[in-house]
């Protein structure tokens, strides 16, 4: 099967034709992968015996002709909690980790049909912009195999983006589906807070984390979003609202909608080439009849600075219970309990996630709780209320995901702050608790270039409105990765 | 606002976390770079501005304290991921040094 040229329309198509089993599909899907991933290395788990079965028992019990999802392999990223499936968020800490039940974003997908075939590589606890960050492997971007694939769900990224799966699964903190799509040329969604259940999900930021869907096209990526969102009795944060028909409007066009474009989002430090392919953009959507202007979203500059003290405090805490006493990987030479505790932390955790406990922690401590934490969160209300301020008077806003496409490996690394000052475009969506798609929006030196489009709370349906009638109009979703180094 | 070392020890034990000489020399630089970063926010007039902890409104969900029927299978596999246990119990060493029994 080439995911490349079909998206889950016509691999259904085959699927309820028997032209295709679902044993087969994930049988030459799993082969695919061994060779491919020998290149990107996108993958941690694979769960190949238990998915062969799975796509057995789905075949048996027969595709629904309903149902676009049935039978279909997809991949996981490896903060989302599998049963029976080692589950390590890419760190030390949880390297021999097998959780006892399933994250209820895995129900959805088991009571979809979906099958999972194996688990992604990540920025470790899922902080950080590169996947350079796991303890494990480094992911390649298949567009250029000696630059990142973004973070910190490169994995799932790179899997999608080198046709291993159609649909991956991803988290954003601050930018971790958003990013990575953008710098592997597909389409990543991060759903409004509370649409999408974070029961199972390994916790880093708990006010910002959101799992959402990445694939190669908006309308795939709408009906997987409608199968794992909804209220769920386990997350509290969850909304009890009716999780619509994401693809129903899709194909009504953007004629008459209103796009806000924050002049704040093409400022400096955004390579040239990004600006340039988000002004053609703009003009798309004006020729397809949106209206498209200048807005503001004047704190958009001191987002960095709050979301780090925000999610790093958020960390400190939720990263607090791994003490090496109830799961993980736990110190041996040790003279007391406290010892157990230091070292199995100081052992387990690579230098990016001590980082940021350590920034939570400061900022959390006597003395500085009202510089940091609570001025952080004075802030986020003020970048709220900027949001509310647009949204009062357009449908949409509009932007980059990222200010530059896929840098090299190594390249940003070893200097934290350079590293955190490319999520300036993505943190204030989280920050908001707002929805955000990344799409295929142009190249720049044969790298992919996102677009972002912003909607707002709980109206996801405008997003994949909007994105869909840009895909349609374009062809960079069309251009696919050769998987090579220097291109 | 520079971060002296010694704060930096201070913030590892909170973390229980610890560092040797070197990197708590790279850390304490990294960490007064960031926090200079965060200084930017003071610029910022948030007088009578709310902070927001959480984007949705939250509200208490209360059910009856009933406990949910244990499952032994459940059980054997949460201690499975203990890296030490003995007869359904998790083991851990003594809280004070114990030099000549380590307390396995």
């Amino acid at each position: 099967m080439n995911y490349f040229t079909n998206d889950l329309t016509k691999i259904h198509a085959q699927l309820v034709n028997k032209e295709l089993t679902s044993y087969d599909l994930t049988k030459q899907t799993i082969t695919a992968l061994k060779e491919t991933d020998k290149k990107v290395d996108a993958f941690l788990t694979l769960n190949e015996e238990k998915a062969l079965e799975m796509a057995k028992a789905i075949d048996e019990k027969g595709i629904d002709p309903a149902n676009l999802l049935a039978g279909i392999p997809v991949a996981v990223k490896d903060n989302i909690m599998t049963k029976d499936l080692r589950t390590t968020a890419a760190s030390k800490i949880l390297e021999n980790f097998v959780p006892v039940y399933d994250a209820t974003v895995m129900e959805h997908i088991y009571a979809h049909d979906m099958v999972p075939i194996g688990k992604t590589n990540m920025d470790e606890f899922a902080m950080g912009g590169s996947t350079e960050n796991s303890a494990f492997k480094t992911t390649k971007n298949p567009w250029n195999l000696t630059k990142v694939p973004g973070g910190s769900s490169g994995g799932s990224a790179a899997a999608v983006s080198a046709g291993i799966v159609p649909i991956a699964f991803g988290s954003d903190t601050g930018g971790s589906i958003r990013q990575p799509a953008s710098f592997t040329g597909i389409v990543g969604m991060k759903p409004t807070y509370g649409r999408v259940s974070r029961w199972g999900l390994i916790a880093f930021g708990s006010s910002l984390d959101e799992i959402g869907p990445m694939t190669r096209s908006v309308k795939d990526n709408a009906t997987v979003l409608a199968a794992i969102a909804g209220f769920d009795e386990h997350d509290g944060t969850t909304v009890n609202k009716k999780v619509p028909d994401f693809t129903a409007n899709i194909a009504k066009g953007v004629k008459g909608l209103k796009i806000g474009l924050p002049k704040e989002y093409l400022g400096e430090g955004v390579q040239p080439e990004v600006k340039a392919a988000i002004l053609a953009a703009a003009d798309k959507f004006r020729e397809l009849g949106a209206t498209v202007e200048e807005v503001s979203l004047p704190h958009s500059k001191y987002g960095v600075a709050a979301y780090y003290i925000i999610s790093s405090s958020e960390a400190s805490s939720n990263l607090q219970r791994f003490d090496g006493i109830r799961y993980g990987v736990r110190a041996t030479d040790v003279k007391n309990l406290n010892d157990v505790y230091v070292r199995s932390r100081t052992e387990g955790f690579g230098p990016e996630v001590k980082r940021r406990i350590m920034l939570g922690m400061y900022s959390l401590s006597a003395g500085y709780y009202d510089a940091y934490f609570k001025k952080a969160a004075q802030v986020r209300t003020l970048m709220k209320q900027d949001f509310a301020n647009v949204f009062a008077d357009y449908d949409l806003i509009m932007g980059p995901v990222a200010p530059t496409t896929a840098y090299g490996i190594g390249e940003d690394v070893s200097d934290p702050l350079t590293m955190y000052a490319g999520d300036v475009l993505s943190v204030p969506v989280n920050m908001a608790g707002l929805p955000g798609l990344s799409l295929p929006a142009g190249f720049a030196a044969g790298l992919p270039i996102g677009m972002q489009l912003i909607g707002k709370a709980f109206d996801e349906q405008t997003i994949y409105q909007a994105g869909y009638a840009f895909e349609q109009a374009t062809d960079f979703h069309k251009e696919t990765p050769t998987l090579g180094g220097n291109n | 606002m520079a971060i002296s070392k010694e704060q930096v020890t201070h913030v590892a034990d909170l973390a229980r976390l610890s560092f040797t000489d070197e990197e708590l020399g790279q850390f304490t630089d990294q960490l007064s770079q960031i926090t200079d970063m965060f200084n930017e926010l003071q610029e910022v007039d948030t007088k009578g501005v709310e902070p927001m902890t959480h984007v949705v409104d939250l509200v208490n969900v209360l059910r009856e304290d009933v406990p949910a029927a244990a499952n032994p299978q459940e059980r054997e596999a949460l201690l499975k991921n203990a890296p030490d246990a003995e007869d359904g119990y998790i083991k851990v060493p003594a809280i004070l040094d114990n030099e000549g029994d380590d307390g396995e």
